[in-house]
């Protein structure tokens, strides 16, 4: 079946069964290969994009589910890699095989608009979810506080 | 007189009284057919009007039955599993020869305030004629002026699939004289302007109660003090919209309002299963009847009488929101923390919209875990509930016991409820019946 959503800003239609997980279709039918494929099961966070604005785990999110909606990933979300998280990234050069570094990065971003001056608590509960073999958690968590920093200020009804 | 003959004069006796009760049954079943009448053509009705008939038709979702799933609008073929059989709903555009195009106006009233079709058969009760009766006649003939203007669709109609002796309509006028009064709508004196129009939307057009109220055995309605006290609808639980709702944050006007017409609620989430194409359809109400609809429905579940109960409900689920961060050494706890916290935690600025509370939402406190199942393995699609919010489908990765092990955890930790029995089994069952129905 046909199905129509909004990918990094452009409209896109695929052809694809209506169970077909979404990271597969960002992955393999429109090439965009920054999201990546974890545990396959919504349990690492590696998968992890902007489903109208909200993270959702794209390797358990079928594709039907998100006919017509908005869908931001790693790739598009900000035009220059500068969104203030990538930013506080790049600083402290928290990637270290950073194969979960893009899905960590997409459920930070939200985080810090649902929580502009996030507690440790918050990072830790927000951020359980996203797992790294490597162990850069501490420096996830400096990242956070420092893009936090950088956000600009939150607009008046946002 | 011998044993045979007196054996005889009462079979005959009895022959007697049967024919004459199946004569007087059929009279009193019988309804005549009203006339095929010539197509009206779609510029024969005012465009004010048809508007008008289709906000009606959103906020009475007669396109939510009356549609397969990928199908044509109206065109019918929608299964409606019922308890005593599988019934499917007719094709509803005006094609002459499969849908209601020889349909009048006056036959489509009689359908709609008598549940009767223009050949004079007896309509089923999953058509809710019992709420539309209470129709005005204006309304009635706004809906048929939008029916009649829509693209016509052949799409014959799907036999029922209803045990005999079931599938015989005649025998509908038998459960219409038990539980059905033919009747418009008729305000109640002692209430104002407001709270009767939201009456009339609620109990005629969008016939709440169908779903919300629990059945007795031969289908109707429960009366009295049963009415809105929640029932079982197409696999899930519609809960109860009176006092006896369980949820700890009280259903406010407020709360209803975002709930219904924003499609979502801070302390209450998002509308799901067959309520999600509910609350859509009632988007199409004026704000005036919307006020008037919260105001109706809020006097049913009273949640504005209890105005401090919002404040503890969030206090106590900030609260349950702490043990998530951390380090967690239940395992149920952990598995909660990894797959549903980075959504669902509010952590202490207070109780986010977007990232709907476990706490306050209903759905952990209902007596049946059915809702909270059949969320968590299929999801929330973006069409559902509010605009674009997604909950992906944990049906792929998670075991049944997986699914009742945070099932139980939120039951555990975020009510004082008693905890629901069979859980693993339950998941098992729901899995099966796959998403839909």
């Amino acid at each position: 079946m046909h199905i129509n959503f909004q990918l990094n800003g452009r409209a896109v239609s695929v052809d694809a069964e209506p169970e077909t997980p979404l990271l597969w279709v960002i992955r393999d039918q429109l090439g965009l290969k920054g999201t990546k494929f974890g545990c396959g099961i919504g349990l690492c966070g590696a998968c992890t994009v902007h489903v109208g604005g909200r993270p959702a785990r794209s390797c358990i999110t079928a594709v039907n589910a998100v006919e017509n909606a908005t869908i931001t990933t790693i790739e598009g979300l900000d035009p220059h890699g500068d969104h203030p998280v990538q930013q506080a990234w790049r600083q402290l050069q928290v990637p270290q095989c950073g194969y979960c570094q893009s899905g960590q990065i997409m459920q930070a971003a939200v985080l810090l608009r649902d929580f502009p001056t996030p507690t440790d608590a918050d990072i830790d509960a927000v951020m359980a979810g996203n797992l790294c073999r490597c162990m850069t958690y501490p420096r996830i968590r400096a990242a956070i506080r420092i893009a936090a920093s950088l956000m600009p200020p939150k607009v008046a009804g946002e | 007189m011998s044993g045979h003959d007196r054996i005889r004069r009462w079979a005959s006796w009895g022959a007697g009284i049967l024919l004459v009760g199946l004569l007087g049954f059929g009279a009193f079943a019988w309804r005549p057919a009203l006339p095929a009448v010539a197509t009206p053509a779609p510029s024969s009705f005012g465009s004010d009007v048809v508007a008008h008939g289709a906000t009606l038709a959103a906020a009475g979702y007669c396109s939510t039955c009356h549609t397969v799933k990928g199908g044509r609008a109206f065109a019918g073929g929608y299964a409606m599993n019922t308890g005593f059989g599988t019934i499917y709903s007719t094709n509803i555009t005006p094609d002459r020869d499969t849908g209601i195009g020889t349909w009048s106006k006056e036959a489509f009233r009689r359908a709609m305030h008598e549940g009767v079709s223009r050949d004079g058969s007896h309509l089923f009760p999953a058509f809710p004629y019992d709420h539309f009766t209470k129709l005005s006649d204006a309304d009635d003939d706004a809906i048929y002026a939008f029916l009649m203007t829509q693209e016509p669709v052949h799409a014959p109609d799907q036999p029922d699939a209803l045990p005999f002796p079931l599938g015989i309509r005649a025998l509908q006028a038998g459960w219409k004289l038990l539980f059905f009064k033919a009747g418009r709508f008729f305000p109640a004196p002692d209430k104002d302007a407001q709270w009767n129009r939201g009456a009339y939307l609620a109990e005629g057009l969008s016939h709440c109660s169908s779903c919300h109220t629990p059945r007795n055995l031969l289908g109707a309605e429960r009366s009295g003090a049963a009415r809105y006290t929640g029932a079982s609808i197409d696999g899930w639980l519609a809960p109860a919209l009176t006092g006896a709702n369980p949820a700890p944050a009280p259903w406010t006007s407020a709360e209803l309002s975002t709930y219904l017409f924003e499609g979502i609620s801070r302390f209450h989430g998002t509308p799901a299963g067959p309520m999600s194409p509910a609350a859509h359809g009632l988007n199409a109400l004026s704000p005036s009847d919307r006020d008037a609809l919260v105001s109706y429905i809020g006097s049913l579940t009273q949640g504005n009488e209890r105005p401090q109960a919002t404040a503890t409900a969030t206090v106590k689920a900030l609260e349950a929101d702490k043990t998530s961060a951390g380090r967690q050494t239940d395992p149920d706890a952990r598995l909660y923390v990894a797959a549903c916290a980075s959504c669902h935690y509010n952590g202490s600025s207070g109780i986010n919209p977007s990232r709907p509370d476990l706490q306050t939402n209903t759905v952990v406190h209902l007596c049946d875990p059915t809702n909270l199942i059949r969320v968590i393995l299929f999801g929330i699609d973006a069409a559902e509930g509010a605009p674009e919010l997604v909950m992906p489908a944990f049906a792929s990765g998670f075991s049944d016991a997986d699914v009742a092990r945070i099932a139980g955890y939120l039951r555990r930790t975020r009510t004082d409820q008693p905890p629901w029995l069979d859980l693993e089994k339950k998941v098992a069952a729901i899995r099966a019946q796959k998403n839909g129905t």
